[in-house]
């Protein structure tokens, strides 16, 4: 199984939609909060370069933003 | 709307996004009282689902040409598409305040949806620039969240009042209107802004971890601004039936000039659009 990270905010309509999409493809995630939890915050801007979200991780690959194709061809969906 | 398949209807976009996917609480569509922006999209795109459309999401049109008595559409990866009949609905994205320094710190301290990104801020001194609704409702989210807001307007604020009552009480707000915004400082991250007062034309720096950028829209008209008019904001003008002038193009919603730029606005528009391009088939046979 590979090993998912979705850094996201409560309010973030895109990270939404991102763990709903996992949802729906039964694909379990860890789900960092990154207003709530500082050093998830750090690590995903440490990771990506950035302060946007949602970050996805997937085995160690990062992503932007929702990104229904990188997510569907990262999974094998 | 490949030329094999032009029995089938076909849409193609960057996502299934839109500006109501930016907005947490729709409180104006028939229908609801109340509705997240996302879930109201996500009933828009199962209700099209149900019915025989090839939709292409992934991709984003970039020109629009009239070829063999109809229309190609390009895409930003090279795929082209051909139809007799286009409907152009490609919204509006936010204006950039086009300072130094801008496009390389963006997603890194700059933002344009504070809804999306504005809790990542928490603890941070962070400025939003605009005077307008949307420039206050980013206000009032980040004052409950950033240690200090910094409210930089160009023009006095020219939102609605009572948003401008309720944020201006906070106690973690400075009101710097009728200012402009000079340049992003940073190297990877944004370390601050600098700012000058129109008035007394005195520049200043100011530290901030942030900046929300809400100075409005601009339409996403450029893929077909070789075919048709644009207005002095960039919209395509189109009449009360969504014809742009051109036979068989038309648009629809907040790339358009029709006034009022609101979901259930554009939604009407787009029926309007859809039943206008059927006629304009049938009647050519």
């Amino acid at each position: 199984m590979k090993a998912v990270k979705v850094y996201s905010t409560p309010t973030c309509p895109w990270c939404k939609k991102t763990k709903k999409f996992l949802e729906d493809n039964s694909i379990a995630y860890q789900d960092f909060d990154v207003g709530a939890d500082k050093a998830a915050r750090e690590e995903m801007v440490r990771k990506s370069g950035q302060m946007g979200v949602p970050v996805i991780e997937i085995d160690g690959d990062i992503v932007v933003g929702y990104d229904e194709g990188w997510l569907k061809q990262k999974l094998g969906l | 709307m490949p030329p094999e398949r032009s029995s089938i209807p076909c849409s193609s976009a960057k996502t299934w996004e839109g500006k109501p996917n930016w907005t947490a609480r729709v409180e104006n569509y028939m229908g609801y009282q109340f509705i997240e922006g996302p879930e109201l999209m996500q009933k828009f795109e199962q209700q099209v689902k149900q019915f025989p459309i090839e939709v292409k999401t992934g991709d984003g049109a970039v020109s629009i040409s009239r070829q063999d008595g109809g229309f190609e559409v390009r895409t930003e990866k090279g795929e082209t598409y051909r139809g007799r009949a286009v409907i152009i609905a490609t919204g509006k994205r936010p204006r950039p305040l086009n300072v130094p320094r801008e496009e390389r710190l963006r997603g890194r301290g700059i933002t344009y949806c504070a809804i999306c990104d504005g809790p990542v801020f928490q603890g941070m001194k962070v400025a939003v620039i605009g005077g307008g609704n949307s420039a206050l409702e980013a206000t009032d989210d980040m004052i409950k969240i950033a240690e200090h807001v910094y409210l930089v307007s160009l023009t006095p604020l020219t939102g609605d009042r009572t948003l401008i009552d309720k944020v201006k009480r906070a106690a973690n707000l400075t009101i710097l209107a009728e200012h402009e915004t000079l340049e992003i400082m940073g190297d990877n991250f944004v370390s601050g802004i600098r700012i000058r007062d129109l008035k007394s034309d005195e520049e200043r720096s100011l530290e901030v971890g942030g900046v929300f950028v809400e100075i409005g829209l601009i339409p996403n008209s450029e893929l077909a601004k070789v075919l048709v008019s644009l207005n002095r904001l960039g919209e395509i003008e189109v009449n009360c039936g969504c014809e742009t002038g051109v036979p068989g193009l038309f648009a629809a919603g907040d790339v358009t000039n029709v006034p009022e730029k609101q979901i259930v606005v554009a939604a009407g528009e787009g029926a309007k659009a859809a039943l206008q391009a059927h006629r304009y088939l049938q009647r050519l046979g």
